[in-house]
């Protein structure tokens, strides 16, 4: 076989890059090809005690279960709407700041600035839950306190539930806000100064300059952006949703997502075989999607293909 | 026209100068409000909540969290030595995978970057992972577990591949070899040396993750004293409100000599700690090593 003698004479020549590249191999093999086996759980009633192959075979009886009950389909919807909140609103802030801060003159105040709109990307999300409990706590957080002093009516922000939509993709913001602006700050550095001289002299002011020439050209890096984040729109922030919103169940319906529910069933329910069916769903949900968009998106400009 | 110019430019800027800091105001004030609420006196708190200057300054949150300080002392080392151990460790991997995968003359390099890639867009779930881990492998209250999933992503390996294909001219690498340099001689001579912001990005990436990681405590670890930091915190907190809650349902204050809510501000201070001041330092790294690695994939 020629194409075996070639792979043997490639792993003699550059046998120092393979030895190189064996502990990422190995890594990735026992990280994430390894647990694709188990895939197998999804369709068995787990049993702890005894080994893979010997758990109890129920077809697709998890899969019915979760389809019927209409977890899968409340999961699903607030997976995609929170990405899709994420990503949108994450962008066009970012964008904002981004063309605001770069316009700006004053170098202190703009390090300043930026170095600040960094820093909570640099917190834990624990220490973030902190940070909620000390806003909105109900007995004694700032807002009640703001609220009380001016003779109104407490809220209790825990258990309402369609405040926790915006408050989640506020806090996805402000934690990330201050990291995609970097990006675009580095996108408009690289436009070149010549663009504005030509619609300066074309009398173009500074608001007409911003939105004919500076957005135009960041529209590349939102797309590579875009499409980066669609790869993993049906993973995601876990640790955002857990920490904020933890084991409080007047909240699952309104920010129950894909994640929380399999890590609910593996450590708090211990149900394995159900939390193996929502992940194996996941997993593939999101592969035909990915899928689907970069096909599509091959066909419109092969340039902004992931693959 | 002149004037009219000047007229937009001023208003331009003076938004720019409003939204920028509002947002900046922003995204500090919420750190204000902890590190006011950790210097406050715990009645105070409860009576009068939680405000931007302390009503009633007090040390009571750090006394109290100081005076058994055994465990988070624990906590803390359990943190250094997974972040330092993982951090190392995942650079001597990234950059090597980095500059492999980028060499034009290792002819499978497409092959085994997808074979990276592709566990991006498909997985066996977090329950089987899970099980290899812990039953097949047998990684329960190891410190292995708590350093091995961390060490590499695929986005690291991309950013460092395209970091290292930037900054290393192929020419670079061509005459080192002609001078009978050998590979790995290239990598540790040449390629780390003029990676340095990539290198730094990646580390800061790694040690970010590894320093803020609590995920992996609360699934493998059942020792309290491996309990990294951020997983130590999150369950002083859960253990006070616990306490608190016990207490309003029987109708007696368990937790009433305790300065429950300073004492969970000031470890929330404590355990944010070296990250937070290690940033300024590298952020001019981090800027850099992004802008090249990310923008020009």
């Amino acid at each position: 076989m020629p194409t075996r003698k070639t792979f043997i004479r490639e792993l003699i020549t550059n046998r120092i890059l393979f030895i190189m590249l064996l502990p990422t191999i190995v890594f990735f093999l026992i990280n994430s090809y390894v647990p694709m086996v188990g895939i197998y759980y999804a369709f068995t009633r787990f049993d702890f005690n005894t080994s893979l192959f010997n758990s109890q075979f129920v077809w697709f009886d998890n899969f019915e279960f979760l389809w019927k009950s209409g977890i899968l389909t409340k999961l699903t919807l607030n997976t995609l709407g929170y990405n899709l909140a994420f990503i949108l609103f994450g962008n066009i802030l970012a964008i904002i700041s981004a063309v605001l801060l770069s316009e700006l003159k004053l170098k202190w105040f703009k390090k300043l600035a930026q170095s600040i709109m960094f820093l909570p990307y640099f917190i834990s999300f624990v220490i973030l839950s902190v940070i909620v409990y000390n806003l909105f706590g109900y007995e004694n957080g700032f807002l009640n306190t703001f609220l009380k002093s001016f003779g109104l009516e407490p809220v209790d922000v825990y258990n309402t539930p369609w405040l926790w939509v915006i408050l989640v993709v506020v806090f996805y913001i402000w934690k990330n806000l201050g990291y995609s602006m970097i990006i675009y700050l580095a996108a408009i550095t690289g436009i070149s100064e010549e663009y504005y001289e030509a619609a300066k002299i074309d009398g173009a002011n500074i608001f007409q300059r911003t939105w004919y020439v500076t957005i135009p050209m960041l529209k590349t890096t939102f797309i590579v952006l875009l499409l980066f984040a669609l790869g993993s729109i049906m993973k995601g922030q876990f640790d955002l949703f857990y920490q904020l919103i933890g084991n409080n169940g007047v909240l699952y319906n309104a920010t129950d997502i894909l994640d929380t529910y399999v890590y609910r069933s593996l450590k708090v329910t211990f149900d394995i075989g159900m939390a193996s069916s929502a992940g194996l769903y996941q997993s593939l949900f999101g592969f035909v999607l990915v899928m689907t968009v970069n096909s599509i998106i091959r066909k419109v400009n092969e340039d902004y293909a992931l693959f | 026209m002149k004037i009219k110019e000047d007229k937009y430019t001023g208003l331009f800027h003076t938004i720019a100068f409003a939204v920028i800091i509002l947002a900046a105001a922003a995204c500090l004030f919420p750190f204000l409000l902890v590190i006011s609420a950790s210097f406050t006196q715990n009645e105070s708190i409860v009576k009068d909540g939680f405000h931007l200057i302390p009503k009633v300054f007090s040390l009571e949150g750090y006394r109290l969290v100081f005076r058994f300080p055994e465990h988070i002392l624990r906590a803390y080392g359990v943190t250094a030595y997974t972040t330092i151990v993982g951090t190392l460790l995942g650079l001597l991997f990234i950059t090597m995978a980095g500059y492999v995968l980028q060499r034009r003359d290792f002819k499978y390099r497409n092959g085994f970057s997808f074979f990276i890639y592709f566990t991006t867009l498909f997985g066996g779930g977090l329950v089987p992972w899970y099980i290899l881990l812990t039953k097949h492998l047998q990684l329960t209250d190891t410190y292995t577990v708590l350093i091995f999933p961390g060490l590499m992503t695929p986005f690291l390996i991309i950013l460092m591949k395209n970091f290292v294909r930037s900054a290393v001219p192929e020419e670079i690498i061509e005459s080192a070899k002609i001078d009978g340099a050998n590979d790995f001689k290239i990598y540790y001579r040449i390629v780390l040396q003029l990676s340095m912001p990539g290198i730094a990005t990646v580390g800061l990436f790694l040690a970010l993750a590894y320093w803020n990681d609590w995920f992996l405590s609360s699934l493998f670890i059942n020792d309290q004293d491996m309990y990294q930091l951020q997983f130590y915190l999150y369950n002083v907190i859960n253990t006070i409100q616990f306490v608190n809650q016990l207490g309003a349902g029987t109708g007696i204050s368990l937790g009433g000599d305790i300065p429950t809510e300073s004492t969970k501000m000031a470890m929330a201070i404590i355990a944010t700690g070296p990250i937070v001041f290690l940033y300024p330092f590298v952020q001019r790294y981090f800027v850099k090593g992004l802008t090249i690695g990310a923008v020009k994939g």
